[in-house]
């Protein structure tokens, strides 16, 4: 089947079979092996991406679901284009909130982690721990026991707020 | 960032090694797809034993889109039984019947996922469909389900050349135990058990391999943990030279043991492209790492403990039934650290301890984070906590009065270590970690108080306070290769993978401190064979002790380099000398300063004479290898609520105090202990595989298999205790399993002291302690059961760890 998508702001069109998962067309067919794969039935978050801003598992869904709509990935989050060098200075927020609060061990549950966390932050910009353990509960972690995803994540918040309410709406990103 | 006094070496420092993870730019196995890349697919066993009458892969093989189907009989010279990886200890008296898996089956399939056939196909799509379509003719047998009567004279047999499903038999003792019990006031003695579980990396096992004929190389991508040893087997596997194979194990999602085995796929893949002459590539699947990739847990524990009725310990018996699986590859490295480790923290004069070893029809036993440790742990925990009871101590005062002291140590166990050397505990400071933790948690005055109170207004809570030792940083030894380039860019390659640890980081601390740069200027190379080649791996948290030292030594050596020659170029003695900034520059007149890349440019001359023996450029190797593990130590304090009805457990604080000796990175030693803890809250409560009486496992997804999510682990307070090592110059122990060890020991007394006034005399003696069996104790227990044993597995109830 013939889709056009917007991945990461860029147009893609081309052929793909039916059966393809989103998450395997992101990774083999786009290139961006940015977005893991752990479970493949939805339970452990990894593939989380962004389908026109929201949170969406990409091993849930098929490639030919996207057609006509936007598709974000970690890879879309910092501001350095692909091939370029890239610096804590870059990140997003939400990258770097986990970077100084040492969110991520082995790093590979992390890019779902982080499509999860702007959305929710976007919806709620102020949370309690609380509330922000329940927002990354869908996503599981091996390494890091979540406290310092869940500190990554209240310290995002505060980056965020300090950056302006206005810095990182949608179109921003 | 920068950094006072120049010393990086116990800083909080950011990762070095974050932003390629957290931009989706760092590498995993599964990112790597050479240009033809074909895709495998493996057709496994449904069945836990039977015999493989035959395969029929005809419709599989001309399935479009299909390059080829491998079965057993495709294998030729490969058909051999894998290496046994580690041989077990010489001890006196040990039986050990050492076997194997073969690559793919041949004829007896020993534990459901066991595979029959390797699909080649253009897609991994294409490669399922196909493997759907093998077709084996199987004959079921009889498995051997239940730990508990493996080693009975009517069980079904795993290995039919052996007489009994018997693997091992292992027995070691100190004193007189005998001796000890007769003079005893108090003997108390109880069956313990321990389920499996796996080790529940994110990331999936993948292989991918690349035969290039022109060069007559061989290139490997692998999740393991350790490439270098997995190199050597593939390339006397192969019959390529270990030159001709580079293995790369980039970034990893992810170890905890199971990706220190060596594995049948890391061998099938790389013969598989040489055969087919294109790049082949293997990415396991959920499903498939429930059976393909090795688990742990499976003991069942009779001891008894004999103490004074002062609470002092005279002697401990312990004999157990440790469950191998179908194979023993990995020798007896989990119940040797289970027999070791029970000992704990404590003066055990006489101990007395066997086990035997089973085959059975589940997926192979190998180390998962902890690797025996926290059973031994949870033994000895729960003994002490149940003599105090019957002696009128309480758990602390019982350890108080047992625990080794300061001047106790080094103290010599006598009995020997997975790493074939005396169980010797080097150094620490047990009270201390005690009593830190209980004065953190208000153990002797306020929690009391609390607890009344909530306890008056219905509420159930509860604290469980334990202790642990981890015996880390085995040998036999590790390297580093420092380099200073002519840009002044500081290059270090070390043998071990990395799986999260913050090598990337923790090492260039290292570097940083002996010669005068930051972290961000050390780039640190790990996992890849063409950049180092000797080495073991990461296991047994050896990383910042072993690659940690040897790192150490290489960097004293290149700074010796350093200012060799800094001294010629300044003309000025070394002595006068001081590293920082990226340059040399002499003391109390920083202008007379050279940088190191100019020194590195300088070190390496392209014309001219140089003194004999000159070695080129700004480098060094050195490599470290311990007399014997460090032993590290710590205490863990939790505090619970439970749900009387639903049995619910509710985790209200969790406190670590820890001491694995120097601490290199704090914020990356915490992050190794939260994630440890929270590993052993779902061992301790949520984690369990569970197989029908046919052997079939029935929860192998991660909807059925509870890991713990952000909603059950709470936030862990840590305290550190730092005890250098004297076995290393750094000082260091290992941290990566601590914070696994302890918490079903630490959860089982925190639970029972909840519901002390609610199930008096309620007994926590089997782990996991799932909501469901709470429930199913406290009915016990409210139906009269003595010791609340439960009553909602048969297995559990028959006879354990004694003679077959």
């Amino acid at each position: 089947m013939r889709i056009a998508a917007r991945v990461n702001g860029l147009a893609w069109s081309g052929e793909v079979e039916p059966r393809l998962l989103l998450s395997d067309f992101l990774r083999s067919e786009v290139g961006l092996t940015g977005t893991h794969v752990g479970c493949e039935h939805g339970v452990c978050g990894a593939c989380t991406v962004q389908l026109d801003g929201e949170p969406v598992r990409a091993c849930l869904m098929f490639a030919v679901q996207v057609d006509g709509r936007e598709v974000t990935t970690v890879e879309g989050l910092a501001e350095a284009q692909p091939g370029e060098a890239i610096t804590v200075e870059d990140l997003h927020p939400v990258q770097r909130a986990l970077h100084e609060a040492h969110g991520l061990q082995c790093g590979f549950c992390t890019p779902g982690i982080l499509m999860t966390a702007e959305a929710f932050l976007r919806d709620n910009p102020t949370p309690s721990r609380e509330e922000i353990r329940e927002a990354v509960s869908g996503h599981l972690c091996r390494c890091t026991g979540y406290h310092n995803i869940v500190e990554g994540v209240a310290r995002a918040a505060e980056l965020l707020a300090a950056d302006g309410p206005a810095a990182h709406d949608d179109d921003d990103r | 960032m920068s950094r006072a006094g120049g010393t990086w070496v116990g800083a909080r420092v950011p990762r070095n090694e974050d932003v390629r993870l957290l931009t989706g730019r760092a590498q995993f196995v599964e990112d790597v797809e050479p240009p033809g890349a074909l895709h495998v697919a493996f057709a496994r066993s449904d069945l836990p034993a039977g015999r493989l009458r035959g395969l029929d892969a005809a419709s599989a093989r001309t399935h479009p889109g299909v390059h080829a189907v491998f079965t057993a009989a495709d294998l030729g010279p490969l058909l051999r039984p894998g290496a046994v990886l580690v041989p077990p200890p010489p001890l006196e008296g040990l039986v050990f019947h050492a076997r194997t898996a073969l690559p793919l089956v041949r004829d007896r399939i020993r534990h459901q996922g066991e595979a029959l056939a390797m699909i080649v196909a253009e897609s991994r799509y294409v490669a399922e469909d196909a493997a759907a379509l093998v077709e084996a003719d199987i004959e079921p047998l009889d498995p051997v389900v239940d730990l508990g009567r493996a080693l009975g004279a009517d069980a079904p047999r795993v290995h039919d050349d052996l007489p009994s499903n018997l693997a091992a038999h292992v027995r070691q003792t100190k004193g007189d135990y005998a001796a000890a019990r007769a003079r005893a006031d108090l003997v108390l003695e109880r069956r313990f058990s321990y389920d499996r579980g796996i080790g529940g990396a994110i990331e999936n096992r993948a292989v991918v391999a690349e035969w290039d004929a022109g060069a007559d190389r061989l290139r490997v991508w692998d999740t393991t943990q350790a490439p270098i040893p997995v190199r050597n087997v593939v390339a006397a596997s192969l019959g390529l030279s270990e030159a001709q194979v580079r293995f790369i194990a980039p970034f990893v999602g992810g170890g905890f043991g199971p990706k220190i085995m060596f594995y049948a796929e890391e061998i099938l893949i790389p013969w598989a492209s040489m055969r087919l002459g294109r790049p082949v590539k293997w990415v396991e699947d959920r499903y498939e790492n429930f059976f393909a990739t090795t688990q742990e847990r499976s003991q069942l524990h009779d001891a008894e403990i004999a103490l004074t009725r002062e609470g002092r310990i005279l002697g401990v018996r312990d004999a157990f039934l440790h469950d191998s699986g179908a194979y023993d590859p990995y020798g007896l490295t989990v119940p040797i650290n289970t027999q070791c480790t029970l000992l704990g923290p404590y003066r055990v004069p006489n101990y007395e301890s066997e086990f035997r070893v089973a085959f059975t029809n589940k997926p192979i036993v190998t180390p998962v984070r902890g690797a025996g440790r926290q059973h031994g742990v949870f033994v000895m925990e729960r003994l002490l906590d149940l003599a105090g009871r019957e002696l009128g101590l309480d758990p602390v005062e019982i350890r108080r009065r047992n625990v080794l002291g300061p001047d106790e140590l080094p103290h010599n166990h006598e009995i020997m270590y997975q790493d074939f050397t005396p169980l010797r505990y080097d150094s620490g400071n047990y009270e201390r970690s005690l009593e830190e933790a209980a004065r953190l948690v208000c153990y002797d005055e306020t929690f009391p108080r609390g607890r009344e109170r909530a306890r008056a207004d219905g509420c159930a809570i509860g604290v469980g306070l334990v202790n642990y030792v981890e015996g880390t940083g085995i040998g036999p030894y590790e390297g580093g290769r420092i380099t200073v380039e002519p840009g002044g860019t500081v290059r270090l390659a070390t043998g071990v993978g990395t799986q999260g640890q913050g090598h990337f980081t923790s090492f260039a601390q290292i570097v940083a401190d002996a010669i005068g740069v930051t972290p961000a200027d050390v780039r640190v190379v790990t996992g890849d064979t063409s950049e180092f080649h000797w080495g073991t791996g990461t296991f047994a948290s050896r990383g910042a002790v072993v690659a940690g030292n040897a790192i150490h030594a290489a960097a004293r050596s290149v700074r010796e380099k350093i200012l060799r020659h800094a001294a010629e170029a300044l003309e000025v003695d070394p002595a006068d000398l001081e590293l920082a900034g990226g340059s040399a520059r002499v003391r109390g007149a920083p202008d007379l300063s050279v940088d190191l890349g100019a020194l590195a440019v300088s070190a390496n001359p392209l014309r001219g004479a140089v003194e004999p023996g000159t070695e080129p450029g700004l480098e060094a190797t050195s490599y470290f290898g311990p007399p014997y593990g460090t032993t590290a130590n710590g205490t863990h304090a939790v505090v619970v609520a439970v749900d009387p009805e639903t049995a619910m457990v509710e985790i209200l604080r969790y406190l670590v105090v820890h001491d694995c000796g120097t601490v290199i990175n704090p914020m990356i030693v915490e992050g190794q202990i939260h994630g440890g803890v929270a590993a052993g809250i779902g061992n301790a409560f949520y984690e369990e595989l569970v197989f029908d009486e046919f052997g079939g496992m029935s929860n192998a997804s991660f909807m059925d298999y509870l890991l713990p999510t952000a909603t059950d682990v709470p936030p862990i307070e840590t305290a550190h205790i730092e005890t250098p090592s004297p076995l290393n110059p750094l000082g260091t122990k290992g941290v990566g399993e601590g914070g696994a060890i302890p918490v079903a020991a630490a959860f089982a007394q925190a639970v029972e002291d909840a519901l002390a006034q609610i199930a008096p005399g309620l007994e926590i003696l089997d782990i996991p302690l799932s909501p469901a069996r709470l429930f199913a104790l406290l009915r016990a227990q409210r139906e009269g059961v003595v010791g609340g044993r439960e009553a909602d597995s048969s297995s559990r109830r028959e006879p354990a760890a004694g003679v077959p």
